[in-house]
Protein backbone atom coordinates (compact mmCIF):
# COMPACT_ATOMS: atom_id res chain seq x y z
CA UNK A 1 0.00 0.00 0.00
CA UNK A 2 1.96 3.69 -0.97
CA UNK A 3 -0.72 6.32 -0.18
CA UNK A 4 1.65 9.21 -1.97
CA UNK A 5 4.22 11.07 0.28
CA UNK A 6 2.13 13.83 0.50
CA UNK A 7 -0.48 11.67 2.59
CA UNK A 8 2.37 10.48 5.03
CA UNK A 9 3.80 14.14 5.36
CA UNK A 10 -0.02 15.25 6.33
CA UNK A 11 0.32 13.07 8.93
CA UNK A 12 3.45 13.44 10.59
CA UNK A 13 2.36 17.29 11.03
CA UNK A 14 -1.01 16.36 12.08
CA UNK A 15 1.09 14.27 14.93
CA UNK A 16 3.64 16.95 15.98
CA UNK A 17 0.53 19.13 15.74
CA UNK A 18 -1.58 17.00 18.46
CA UNK A 19 0.95 16.47 20.29
CA UNK A 20 2.33 20.03 20.79
CA UNK A 21 -1.34 20.69 22.08
CA UNK A 22 -1.26 18.31 24.48
CA UNK A 23 1.78 19.24 25.92
CA UNK A 24 0.66 22.83 25.72
CA UNK A 25 -2.97 22.05 27.53
CA UNK A 26 -0.33 19.97 30.60
CA UNK A 27 1.44 23.31 31.36
CA UNK A 28 -1.67 25.01 31.51
CA UNK A 29 -3.11 22.59 33.92
CA UNK A 30 -0.08 22.74 35.87
CA UNK A 31 0.81 26.35 36.17
CA UNK A 32 -2.14 26.71 39.04
CA UNK A 33 -0.64 24.03 40.82
CA UNK A 34 2.91 24.96 40.64
CA UNK A 35 1.82 28.91 41.77
CA UNK A 36 -0.52 27.94 44.61
CA UNK A 37 2.68 25.91 45.55
CA UNK A 38 5.12 28.58 45.45
CA UNK A 39 2.48 31.55 46.64
CA UNK A 40 1.86 29.48 49.60
CA UNK A 41 5.31 28.74 50.48
CA UNK A 42 6.85 32.17 49.92
CA UNK A 43 4.08 33.88 51.55
CA UNK A 44 3.80 31.11 54.81
CA UNK A 45 7.26 29.97 55.32
CA UNK A 46 7.88 33.34 57.41
CA UNK A 47 5.46 32.59 60.36
CA UNK A 48 6.56 28.93 60.57
CA UNK A 49 8.55 29.23 63.73
CA UNK A 50 8.49 26.81 67.48
CA UNK A 51 5.76 29.33 68.39
CA UNK A 52 3.75 28.67 65.77
CA UNK A 53 3.09 24.72 66.42
CA UNK A 54 3.26 25.00 70.11
CA UNK A 55 1.79 28.21 71.31
CA UNK A 56 -2.10 29.67 71.86
CA UNK A 57 -3.28 32.24 69.35
CA UNK A 58 -2.57 35.47 70.78
CA UNK A 59 -4.82 38.16 71.36
CA UNK A 60 -5.03 41.33 68.74
CA UNK A 61 -2.40 43.65 69.16
CA UNK A 62 0.02 40.72 70.44
CA UNK A 63 2.42 39.70 68.20
CA UNK A 64 3.77 36.01 68.33
CA UNK A 65 1.85 32.96 69.34
CA UNK A 66 0.94 30.02 67.20
CA UNK A 67 -2.14 27.54 66.40
CA UNK A 68 -0.91 24.60 68.61
CA UNK A 69 -4.36 24.07 69.37
CA UNK A 70 -5.58 24.61 66.03
CA UNK A 71 -2.98 21.50 64.83
CA UNK A 72 -4.07 19.35 67.80
CA UNK A 73 -7.72 20.33 66.79
CA UNK A 74 -7.50 19.28 63.05
CA UNK A 75 -5.63 15.53 64.39
CA UNK A 76 -8.33 15.04 67.04
CA UNK A 77 -11.15 16.07 64.19
CA UNK A 78 -9.75 13.98 61.96
CA UNK A 79 -9.52 11.15 64.31
CA UNK A 80 -12.67 11.20 65.40
CA UNK A 81 -14.07 11.18 61.60
CA UNK A 82 -12.26 8.08 60.96
CA UNK A 83 -13.42 6.56 63.86
CA UNK A 84 -16.77 7.41 62.93
CA UNK A 85 -16.62 7.09 59.12
CA UNK A 86 -14.04 4.08 58.76
CA UNK A 87 -15.53 1.19 60.26
CA UNK A 88 -18.89 1.43 58.94
CA UNK A 89 -17.64 2.71 55.70
CA UNK A 90 -15.10 -0.48 55.41
CA UNK A 91 -18.10 -2.63 56.36
CA UNK A 92 -20.19 -1.67 53.21
CA UNK A 93 -17.90 -1.53 51.53
CA UNK A 94 -17.96 -4.82 51.57
CA UNK A 95 -21.41 -5.59 51.59
CA UNK A 96 -21.56 -4.37 48.40
CA UNK A 97 -19.19 -5.73 46.89
CA UNK A 98 -19.76 -9.65 48.47
CA UNK A 99 -24.32 -9.08 47.65
CA UNK A 100 -23.97 -5.67 46.12
CA UNK A 101 -25.70 -7.25 43.14
CA UNK A 102 -29.09 -7.00 44.70
CA UNK A 103 -31.60 -4.27 44.18
CA UNK A 104 -30.83 -2.90 47.16
CA UNK A 105 -26.93 -2.78 47.08
CA UNK A 106 -27.50 -1.31 43.71
CA UNK A 107 -29.42 1.76 45.56
CA UNK A 108 -27.22 1.64 48.44
CA UNK A 109 -24.08 2.33 45.38
CA UNK A 110 -26.33 4.83 43.93
CA UNK A 111 -27.06 6.66 47.47
CA UNK A 112 -23.18 6.45 47.96
CA UNK A 113 -22.16 7.72 44.80
CA UNK A 114 -25.00 10.93 45.37
CA UNK A 115 -23.59 11.65 48.73
CA UNK A 116 -19.98 11.87 47.73
CA UNK A 117 -21.47 14.90 45.14
CA UNK A 118 -23.44 17.11 48.00
CA UNK A 119 -21.49 20.00 49.01
CA UNK A 120 -19.80 19.43 51.88
CA UNK A 121 -21.74 22.85 53.38
CA UNK A 122 -24.48 21.11 53.28
CA UNK A 123 -23.22 18.22 55.20
CA UNK A 124 -22.57 21.11 57.86
CA UNK A 125 -25.92 22.30 58.24
CA UNK A 126 -27.57 18.96 58.84
CA UNK A 127 -24.91 18.13 61.41
CA UNK A 128 -25.53 21.52 62.76
CA UNK A 129 -29.46 20.66 62.97
CA UNK A 130 -28.92 17.04 64.01
CA UNK A 131 -26.05 17.65 66.74
CA UNK A 132 -25.39 20.94 67.65
CA UNK A 133 -28.97 21.82 68.00
CA UNK A 134 -29.14 19.16 69.80
CA UNK A 135 -26.43 19.32 72.69
CA UNK A 136 -26.60 23.26 72.02
CA UNK A 137 -23.11 23.45 71.86
CA UNK A 138 -20.47 23.59 68.89
CA UNK A 139 -17.99 20.34 69.69
CA UNK A 140 -15.45 18.52 68.26
CA UNK A 141 -17.83 16.01 68.44
CA UNK A 142 -20.23 17.27 66.01
CA UNK A 143 -17.40 18.09 63.73
CA UNK A 144 -15.97 14.76 63.83
CA UNK A 145 -19.40 13.74 62.71
CA UNK A 146 -20.09 16.14 59.71
CA UNK A 147 -16.35 14.74 58.69
CA UNK A 148 -16.99 11.38 58.58
CA UNK A 149 -20.38 11.57 56.70
CA UNK A 150 -17.85 13.38 54.19
CA UNK A 151 -15.64 10.17 54.24
CA UNK A 152 -18.30 7.83 54.36
CA UNK A 153 -18.85 7.31 50.85
CA UNK A 154 -15.25 7.46 49.34
CA UNK A 155 -14.22 4.90 52.02
CA UNK A 156 -17.08 2.94 50.81
CA UNK A 157 -16.62 2.89 47.30
CA UNK A 158 -13.25 2.96 47.76
CA UNK A 159 -13.50 -0.59 49.33
CA UNK A 160 -15.54 -2.11 47.12
CA UNK A 161 -13.71 -1.75 44.73
CA UNK A 162 -10.59 -2.65 45.41
CA UNK A 163 -12.39 -5.82 46.79
CA UNK A 164 -13.88 -6.25 43.19
CA UNK A 165 -10.30 -6.16 41.79
CA UNK A 166 -9.30 -9.22 43.82
CA UNK A 167 -9.75 -12.31 41.68
CA UNK A 168 -12.54 -14.80 42.05
CA UNK A 169 -10.26 -17.44 41.60
CA UNK A 170 -8.65 -16.79 45.67
CA UNK A 171 -12.41 -16.72 46.53
CA UNK A 172 -13.09 -19.79 44.89
CA UNK A 173 -9.83 -21.54 46.40
CA UNK A 174 -10.89 -20.33 49.80
CA UNK A 175 -14.15 -22.33 48.91
CA UNK A 176 -12.53 -25.37 47.61
CA UNK A 177 -10.74 -25.84 50.73
CA UNK A 178 -14.35 -25.79 52.28
CA UNK A 179 -13.75 -22.54 54.37
CA UNK A 180 -17.05 -21.13 55.24
CA UNK A 181 -17.48 -18.07 52.67
CA UNK A 182 -17.88 -15.31 55.55
CA UNK A 183 -14.35 -16.91 56.71
CA UNK A 184 -13.06 -16.61 52.83
CA UNK A 185 -13.96 -13.11 52.63
CA UNK A 186 -12.65 -11.93 55.99
CA UNK A 187 -9.03 -13.50 55.79
CA UNK A 188 -9.07 -13.84 51.92
CA UNK A 189 -10.72 -11.26 49.75
CA UNK A 190 -10.16 -8.31 52.59
CA UNK A 191 -6.88 -9.90 53.79
CA UNK A 192 -5.53 -9.23 50.17
CA UNK A 193 -7.00 -5.81 49.39
CA UNK A 194 -5.91 -4.72 52.53
CA UNK A 195 -3.13 -2.49 51.49
CA UNK A 196 -4.73 -0.88 48.60
CA UNK A 197 -7.87 -0.42 50.76
CA UNK A 198 -5.67 1.55 53.46
CA UNK A 199 -3.79 3.62 50.45
CA UNK A 200 -7.82 4.99 49.83
CA UNK A 201 -8.60 5.21 53.19
CA UNK A 202 -5.62 7.56 53.55
CA UNK A 203 -6.59 9.54 50.72
CA UNK A 204 -10.14 10.33 51.87
CA UNK A 205 -8.33 11.12 55.43
CA UNK A 206 -6.41 13.58 53.39
CA UNK A 207 -9.69 15.45 51.93
CA UNK A 208 -11.76 15.74 54.71
CA UNK A 209 -8.58 17.63 56.67
CA UNK A 210 -9.03 20.47 54.43
CA UNK A 211 -12.34 21.01 54.86
CA UNK A 212 -13.33 24.01 56.59
CA UNK A 213 -17.18 24.58 55.32
CA UNK A 214 -18.98 21.89 57.34
CA UNK A 215 -16.47 22.40 60.43
CA UNK A 216 -17.65 26.48 60.41
CA UNK A 217 -20.87 25.51 62.57
CA UNK A 218 -20.23 22.24 64.08
CA UNK A 219 -16.86 22.40 65.51
CA UNK A 220 -16.50 26.10 65.26
CA UNK A 221 -13.53 27.64 67.03
CA UNK A 222 -11.55 27.65 70.03
CA UNK A 223 -8.73 30.32 70.59
CA UNK A 224 -7.63 27.96 73.58
CA UNK A 225 -6.69 24.65 74.47
CA UNK A 226 -9.60 22.13 74.55
CA UNK A 227 -10.87 19.63 76.48
CA UNK A 228 -12.75 16.13 75.72
CA UNK A 229 -14.84 16.11 72.89
CA UNK A 230 -17.57 18.15 74.01
CA UNK A 231 -16.01 21.63 73.81
CA UNK A 232 -15.47 23.91 70.91
CA UNK A 233 -12.57 22.87 68.84
CA UNK A 234 -10.04 25.12 66.49
CA UNK A 235 -8.83 23.64 63.17
CA UNK A 236 -6.61 24.76 60.61
CA UNK A 237 -8.74 25.14 58.06
CA UNK A 238 -11.30 27.35 59.67
CA UNK A 239 -8.56 29.45 61.63
CA UNK A 240 -7.08 29.76 58.18
CA UNK A 241 -10.43 31.08 57.00
CA UNK A 242 -10.89 33.47 60.34
CA UNK A 243 -7.26 34.85 60.07
CA UNK A 244 -7.37 35.66 56.84
CA UNK A 245 -10.74 37.60 56.29
CA UNK A 246 -9.01 39.63 59.46
CA UNK A 247 -7.65 43.22 59.15
CA UNK A 248 -4.54 42.25 60.88
CA UNK A 249 -1.38 41.89 59.29
CA UNK A 250 -0.05 39.83 61.73
CA UNK A 251 -2.91 37.21 61.47
CA UNK A 252 -2.69 37.03 57.54
CA UNK A 253 0.86 36.31 58.34
CA UNK A 254 -0.58 33.47 60.67
CA UNK A 255 -3.11 32.21 58.22
CA UNK A 256 -0.08 31.70 55.33
CA UNK A 257 1.60 29.83 57.77
CA UNK A 258 -1.24 27.31 58.86
CA UNK A 259 -1.94 27.39 55.11
CA UNK A 260 1.18 26.23 54.32
CA UNK A 261 1.18 23.30 57.16
CA UNK A 262 -2.19 22.14 55.48
CA UNK A 263 -0.86 21.98 52.29
CA UNK A 264 2.25 20.21 53.59
CA UNK A 265 0.75 17.59 55.43
CA UNK A 266 -1.82 17.23 52.72
CA UNK A 267 0.52 16.56 50.34
CA UNK A 268 2.87 14.35 52.73
CA UNK A 269 -0.41 11.95 53.19
CA UNK A 270 -1.04 12.27 49.67
CA UNK A 271 2.48 11.60 48.47
CA UNK A 272 2.89 8.05 51.09
CA UNK A 273 -0.18 6.54 49.85
CA UNK A 274 1.27 7.11 46.13
CA UNK A 275 4.57 5.69 47.08
CA UNK A 276 2.63 2.65 48.90
CA UNK A 277 0.54 2.04 45.77
CA UNK A 278 3.32 2.00 44.01
CA UNK A 279 5.40 -0.32 46.19
CA UNK A 280 3.17 -2.82 46.31
CA UNK A 281 2.47 -3.01 42.61
CA UNK A 282 5.85 -3.81 42.22
CA UNK A 283 6.12 -6.79 44.99
CA UNK A 284 3.32 -8.13 43.07
CA UNK B 1 4.77 -42.55 30.98
CA UNK B 2 4.48 -40.05 27.96
CA UNK B 3 4.32 -42.67 25.43
CA UNK B 4 0.94 -42.62 22.64
CA UNK B 5 -1.45 -44.67 24.54
CA UNK B 6 -4.60 -44.81 21.06
CA UNK B 7 -1.47 -45.79 19.05
CA UNK B 8 -0.08 -48.38 21.10
CA UNK B 9 -3.11 -49.89 22.37
CA UNK B 10 -4.40 -49.72 19.17
CA UNK B 11 -1.39 -51.99 17.76
CA UNK B 12 -2.10 -54.46 20.60
CA UNK B 13 -5.92 -54.80 20.09
CA UNK B 14 -4.45 -55.17 16.49
CA UNK B 15 -2.85 -57.95 17.26
CA UNK B 16 -5.00 -59.56 20.00
CA UNK B 17 -8.23 -59.54 18.20
CA UNK B 18 -9.48 -59.22 21.54
CA UNK B 19 -12.91 -57.36 21.80
CA UNK B 20 -13.79 -55.24 25.16
CA UNK B 21 -16.70 -53.09 23.21
CA UNK B 22 -19.11 -55.30 25.32
CA UNK B 23 -16.87 -55.77 28.34
CA UNK B 24 -17.86 -58.90 30.56
CA UNK B 25 -17.76 -59.14 34.11
CA UNK B 26 -14.05 -59.93 35.40
CA UNK B 27 -15.00 -63.19 36.67
CA UNK B 28 -16.89 -64.92 33.75
CA UNK B 29 -14.07 -63.54 31.04
CA UNK B 30 -11.03 -66.24 30.63
CA UNK B 31 -7.98 -63.98 31.69
CA UNK B 32 -4.90 -65.66 30.69
CA UNK B 33 -1.81 -64.05 31.63
CA UNK B 34 -0.82 -63.34 28.06
CA UNK B 35 -4.20 -61.40 27.35
CA UNK B 36 -3.81 -58.60 29.57
CA UNK B 37 -3.27 -55.46 28.78
CA UNK B 38 0.35 -54.79 30.62
CA UNK B 39 0.38 -51.27 29.22
CA UNK B 40 -0.84 -49.04 31.91
CA UNK B 41 1.41 -48.57 34.87
CA UNK B 42 2.47 -51.93 36.42
CA UNK B 43 2.71 -50.17 39.63
CA UNK B 44 -0.77 -49.85 40.07
CA UNK B 45 -0.87 -53.90 39.64
CA UNK B 46 1.18 -54.00 42.85
CA UNK B 47 0.25 -51.57 44.93
CA UNK B 48 -1.01 -53.20 47.97
CA UNK B 49 -4.42 -51.26 48.22
CA UNK B 50 -5.19 -51.64 44.31
CA UNK B 51 -4.13 -55.56 44.34
CA UNK B 52 -6.87 -56.14 47.04
CA UNK B 53 -9.45 -55.72 44.91
CA UNK B 54 -9.87 -56.72 41.17
CA UNK B 55 -7.67 -55.19 39.07
CA UNK B 56 -9.21 -51.83 37.69
CA UNK B 57 -8.16 -52.79 33.80
CA UNK B 58 -10.61 -55.81 34.42
CA UNK B 59 -12.90 -54.34 36.36
CA UNK B 60 -16.04 -52.98 33.14
CA UNK B 61 -17.72 -49.75 34.20
CA UNK B 62 -20.60 -51.95 35.82
CA UNK B 63 -18.51 -53.09 38.19
CA UNK B 64 -16.67 -50.03 39.35
CA UNK B 65 -15.95 -49.36 43.41
CA UNK B 66 -17.55 -46.08 43.31
CA UNK B 67 -16.02 -43.60 45.64
CA UNK B 68 -18.60 -41.32 44.18
CA UNK B 69 -21.38 -41.76 41.98
CA UNK B 70 -23.48 -39.16 40.13
CA UNK B 71 -26.90 -39.97 39.61
CA UNK B 72 -29.06 -37.97 37.00
CA UNK B 73 -27.46 -34.86 37.62
CA UNK B 74 -28.84 -31.89 36.49
CA UNK B 75 -27.10 -28.34 36.32
CA UNK B 76 -28.02 -24.89 35.33
CA UNK B 77 -27.03 -21.47 35.04
CA UNK B 78 -30.13 -19.17 35.47
CA UNK B 79 -32.35 -20.50 32.93
CA UNK B 80 -29.86 -22.52 30.79
CA UNK B 81 -29.18 -26.38 31.81
CA UNK B 82 -25.79 -27.32 31.13
CA UNK B 83 -26.00 -30.90 32.50
CA UNK B 84 -28.59 -32.47 31.43
CA UNK B 85 -28.78 -35.68 33.65
CA UNK B 86 -25.50 -37.69 34.23
CA UNK B 87 -25.68 -40.56 36.02
CA UNK B 88 -21.58 -41.62 36.83
CA UNK B 89 -19.70 -43.52 38.68
CA UNK B 90 -16.46 -42.58 40.13
CA UNK B 91 -14.11 -45.45 40.78
CA UNK B 92 -12.15 -45.50 43.92
CA UNK B 93 -8.04 -44.65 44.44
CA UNK B 94 -8.34 -44.99 40.52
CA UNK B 95 -8.11 -41.40 38.12
CA UNK B 96 -11.43 -40.72 36.19
CA UNK B 97 -10.72 -38.37 33.20
CA UNK B 98 -13.89 -36.30 31.56
CA UNK B 99 -13.10 -34.74 28.16
CA UNK B 100 -15.16 -33.36 25.93
CA UNK B 101 -15.53 -30.21 23.69
CA UNK B 102 -15.65 -26.77 25.24
CA UNK B 103 -19.25 -25.72 26.69
CA UNK B 104 -20.43 -29.62 26.71
CA UNK B 105 -20.55 -29.49 30.84
CA UNK B 106 -17.34 -30.92 31.91
CA UNK B 107 -16.62 -28.02 34.73
CA UNK B 108 -19.89 -28.20 35.89
CA UNK B 109 -19.95 -31.12 36.28
CA UNK B 110 -16.84 -31.52 38.34
CA UNK B 111 -17.86 -28.22 40.47
CA UNK B 112 -20.86 -30.61 41.03
CA UNK B 113 -19.14 -32.91 42.23
CA UNK B 114 -18.13 -30.82 45.62
CA UNK B 115 -20.94 -28.27 45.44
CA UNK B 116 -18.93 -25.18 43.95
CA UNK B 117 -21.17 -24.91 41.06
CA UNK B 118 -23.76 -23.35 43.03
CA UNK B 119 -20.96 -20.92 44.06
CA UNK B 120 -21.68 -18.76 41.21
CA UNK B 121 -24.66 -16.71 41.65
CA UNK B 122 -27.68 -18.20 39.53
CA UNK B 123 -25.89 -21.56 39.53
CA UNK B 124 -28.08 -24.48 40.39
CA UNK B 125 -27.92 -28.14 40.79
CA UNK B 126 -30.71 -31.07 41.37
CA UNK B 127 -30.20 -34.89 41.29
CA UNK B 128 -28.25 -36.64 43.46
CA UNK B 129 -24.23 -37.22 43.94
CA UNK B 130 -23.30 -39.66 46.47
CA UNK B 131 -20.25 -39.31 48.26
CA UNK B 132 -20.11 -42.88 50.30
CA UNK B 133 -23.13 -43.12 51.55
CA UNK B 134 -24.39 -39.97 51.25
CA UNK B 135 -25.90 -37.73 48.77
CA UNK B 136 -23.89 -34.42 49.35
CA UNK B 137 -26.97 -32.70 47.84
CA UNK B 138 -29.39 -33.69 50.33
CA UNK B 139 -30.80 -30.47 51.76
CA UNK B 140 -29.32 -30.67 55.78
CA UNK B 141 -25.20 -31.16 53.87
CA UNK B 142 -23.25 -28.45 54.60
CA UNK B 143 -21.55 -27.64 51.93
CA UNK B 144 -18.60 -26.71 53.73
CA UNK B 145 -18.16 -30.08 54.99
CA UNK B 146 -18.17 -32.01 51.55
CA UNK B 147 -15.29 -29.46 50.18
CA UNK B 148 -13.36 -30.77 53.15
CA UNK B 149 -13.32 -34.21 51.65
CA UNK B 150 -13.41 -33.46 47.98
CA UNK B 151 -10.54 -31.16 47.30
CA UNK B 152 -10.32 -29.40 44.14
CA UNK B 153 -7.22 -28.01 41.91
CA UNK B 154 -8.44 -25.42 39.64
CA UNK B 155 -7.71 -24.07 35.81
CA UNK B 156 -5.15 -21.45 36.96
CA UNK B 157 -2.71 -21.94 39.41
CA UNK B 158 -3.93 -19.62 42.83
CA UNK B 159 -1.89 -19.64 45.74
CA UNK B 160 -3.11 -16.97 47.76
CA UNK B 161 -1.09 -13.86 47.50
CA UNK B 162 -0.65 -12.96 51.04
CA UNK B 163 0.47 -16.13 52.00
CA UNK B 164 4.17 -17.41 51.82
CA UNK B 165 4.25 -20.59 50.56
CA UNK B 166 4.18 -22.63 54.01
CA UNK B 167 1.46 -20.37 54.92
CA UNK B 168 -0.69 -21.30 51.37
CA UNK B 169 0.33 -25.03 52.29
CA UNK B 170 -1.33 -24.54 55.63
CA UNK B 171 -3.96 -22.28 54.97
CA UNK B 172 -7.03 -24.90 54.50
CA UNK B 173 -5.95 -26.29 57.75
CA UNK B 174 -5.92 -22.82 59.50
CA UNK B 175 -8.97 -21.05 58.15
CA UNK B 176 -10.70 -23.94 58.90
CA UNK B 177 -9.21 -23.67 62.41
CA UNK B 178 -7.95 -26.80 62.99
CA UNK B 179 -5.00 -26.70 65.62
CA UNK B 180 -1.37 -27.70 64.19
CA UNK B 181 0.23 -30.24 65.87
CA UNK B 182 3.27 -29.88 63.68
CA UNK B 183 2.54 -27.76 61.24
CA UNK B 184 6.55 -27.86 59.59
CA UNK B 185 5.97 -31.97 59.26
CA UNK B 186 2.81 -31.52 57.75
CA UNK B 187 4.10 -28.96 55.29
CA UNK B 188 6.69 -30.80 54.98
CA UNK B 189 4.91 -34.16 53.95
CA UNK B 190 2.35 -32.04 51.80
CA UNK B 191 5.46 -30.54 49.87
CA UNK B 192 6.81 -33.90 49.28
CA UNK B 193 3.97 -35.20 48.09
CA UNK B 194 3.68 -32.81 45.26
CA UNK B 195 7.58 -32.83 44.88
CA UNK B 196 8.03 -29.89 45.37
CA UNK B 197 9.61 -30.13 48.66
CA UNK B 198 13.15 -30.06 47.10
CA UNK B 199 12.55 -26.48 45.13
CA UNK B 200 11.58 -24.93 47.67
CA UNK B 201 12.91 -25.94 51.08
CA UNK B 202 15.01 -23.14 51.40
CA UNK B 203 12.54 -20.42 50.86
CA UNK B 204 9.42 -21.47 52.68
CA UNK B 205 9.09 -17.60 53.99
CA UNK B 206 8.93 -16.95 50.45
CA UNK B 207 5.41 -15.84 48.71
CA UNK B 208 3.78 -18.49 46.91
CA UNK B 209 3.71 -16.13 44.02
CA UNK B 210 7.17 -16.24 43.49
CA UNK B 211 7.24 -19.86 42.02
CA UNK B 212 7.18 -20.68 38.69
CA UNK B 213 3.16 -21.34 36.97
CA UNK B 214 4.21 -24.88 37.34
CA UNK B 215 5.37 -24.61 40.73
CA UNK B 216 2.36 -22.82 42.08
CA UNK B 217 0.43 -25.51 40.58
CA UNK B 218 2.18 -27.72 42.63
CA UNK B 219 1.79 -25.92 45.80
CA UNK B 220 -2.19 -25.63 45.22
CA UNK B 221 -2.29 -29.42 45.05
CA UNK B 222 -0.55 -29.76 48.56
CA UNK B 223 -2.47 -27.05 49.66
CA UNK B 224 -5.63 -29.37 48.65
CA UNK B 225 -3.58 -32.42 50.21
CA UNK B 226 -2.84 -30.71 53.45
CA UNK B 227 -6.51 -31.31 53.94
CA UNK B 228 -6.42 -34.79 53.53
CA UNK B 229 -9.60 -35.30 51.28
CA UNK B 230 -10.78 -38.20 50.06
CA UNK B 231 -11.39 -36.99 46.63
CA UNK B 232 -9.63 -34.46 44.71
CA UNK B 233 -10.84 -32.62 41.51
CA UNK B 234 -8.72 -31.35 38.88
CA UNK B 235 -9.92 -28.92 36.62
CA UNK B 236 -7.68 -28.95 33.56
CA UNK B 237 -4.54 -28.36 35.55
CA UNK B 238 -2.12 -28.55 33.46
CA UNK B 239 -3.61 -25.77 31.06
CA UNK B 240 -2.14 -23.13 31.86
CA UNK B 241 1.82 -24.96 32.23
CA UNK B 242 4.33 -25.75 30.19
CA UNK B 243 5.06 -29.48 28.44
CA UNK B 244 7.45 -29.84 30.57
CA UNK B 245 5.44 -28.30 33.89
CA UNK B 246 2.66 -30.92 32.86
CA UNK B 247 4.62 -33.92 32.74
CA UNK B 248 5.46 -33.32 36.42
CA UNK B 249 1.93 -32.40 37.44
CA UNK B 250 0.62 -35.40 35.11
CA UNK B 251 3.37 -37.87 37.18
CA UNK B 252 2.40 -36.51 40.37
CA UNK B 253 -1.60 -37.78 39.25
CA UNK B 254 0.20 -41.03 38.99
CA UNK B 255 1.90 -41.09 42.41
CA UNK B 256 -1.12 -39.85 43.78
CA UNK B 257 -4.10 -42.53 42.43
CA UNK B 258 -2.33 -44.87 45.47
CA UNK B 259 -4.05 -42.60 47.56
CA UNK B 260 -6.66 -40.44 46.48
CA UNK B 261 -9.74 -40.67 43.99
CA UNK B 262 -9.04 -38.72 41.80
CA UNK B 263 -11.10 -36.77 38.79
CA UNK B 264 -9.65 -35.08 35.89
CA UNK B 265 -11.22 -32.28 33.64
CA UNK B 266 -9.24 -32.34 30.66
CA UNK B 267 -9.02 -30.80 26.81
CA UNK B 268 -5.88 -33.20 26.18
CA UNK B 269 -7.03 -35.92 25.18
CA UNK B 270 -3.49 -37.40 25.15
CA UNK B 271 -3.45 -36.33 28.97
CA UNK B 272 -6.71 -38.36 29.40
CA UNK B 273 -4.71 -41.10 27.95
CA UNK B 274 -1.68 -40.95 29.71
CA UNK B 275 -2.94 -40.88 33.48
CA UNK B 276 -6.95 -41.54 33.13
CA UNK B 277 -7.91 -45.51 34.15
CA UNK B 278 -12.01 -44.45 33.01
CA UNK B 279 -12.38 -41.44 30.80
CA UNK B 280 -15.88 -40.36 30.45
CA UNK B 281 -16.98 -38.20 27.41
CA UNK B 282 -19.60 -35.51 27.61
CA UNK B 283 -21.13 -33.46 24.57
CA UNK B 284 -23.62 -30.89 25.16
CA UNK B 285 -24.10 -31.39 28.70
CA UNK B 286 -24.55 -35.19 28.41
CA UNK B 287 -22.88 -38.27 29.17
CA UNK B 288 -21.96 -40.32 25.66
CA UNK B 289 -19.91 -42.91 26.59
CA UNK B 290 -17.88 -43.80 29.11
CA UNK B 291 -15.42 -46.76 29.84
CA UNK B 292 -12.35 -47.98 30.55
CA UNK B 293 -9.99 -45.37 28.76
CA UNK B 294 -8.25 -48.02 26.48
CA UNK B 295 -11.64 -48.92 25.24
CA UNK B 296 -12.35 -45.15 24.78
CA UNK B 297 -9.39 -44.34 22.73
CA UNK B 298 -8.86 -47.79 20.73
CA UNK B 299 -12.25 -48.96 20.56
CA UNK B 300 -15.03 -46.35 21.52
CA UNK B 301 -18.75 -47.23 20.99
CA UNK B 302 -20.66 -44.26 19.88
CA UNK B 303 -19.41 -42.89 16.37
CA UNK B 304 -19.03 -38.62 18.05
CA UNK B 305 -16.50 -40.55 20.82
CA UNK B 306 -14.77 -41.92 17.78
CA UNK B 307 -15.12 -38.42 15.81
CA UNK B 308 -14.21 -36.40 18.97
CA UNK B 309 -11.18 -38.14 19.70
CA UNK B 310 -9.97 -38.45 16.20
CA UNK B 311 -10.58 -34.49 15.75
CA UNK B 312 -12.91 -34.59 13.60
CA UNK B 313 -14.77 -32.00 16.00
CA UNK B 314 -14.60 -30.18 19.49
Amino acid sequence: MNLGAATYVRRKLTDRIVRSLCVLGTVIALIPLASVLYYVVSRGIGGINLDFFTELPKPVGESGGGMGNALVGTLKLVGLAGLFGIPPGVLAGIYLAEFGASKFGGAVRFAADVMSGVPSITVGIFVYSLVVVTTKQFSALAGGIALAILMLPMVTRTTEELLKLVPESLREAALGLGVPKWRATLRIMLRTALPGIAVGVMLSVARVAGETAPLLFTASNNSFWSTGVMDQEASLPVNIYTKAISPYEDWHRQAWAAALVLLMTLLILNVTARFLVRTRVRAR
Amino acid sequence: MNMDFSTSLAKKAAQKKVDDAEPKPAETRPTPESAKPTTMEPAAATSPEIASRPRWDEVSVSQITAKMRAEDLHASFGSSEVIKGISLPIAEKLVTAIIGPSGCGKSTFLRCLNRMHEVVSGATAKGKVWLDQQDIYERDVDPVRVRGRVGMVFQKPNPFPTMSIRDNVLAGLRLNGVKLKDPDGQVESALRAVALWDEVKDRLAKAGTSLSGGQQQRLCIARALALEPEVLLMDEPCSALDPIATARVEELIHELREAYTIVIVTHNMQQAARVANFTAFFYLGQLIEYNRTQVIFTRPKEQRTEDYITGRFG
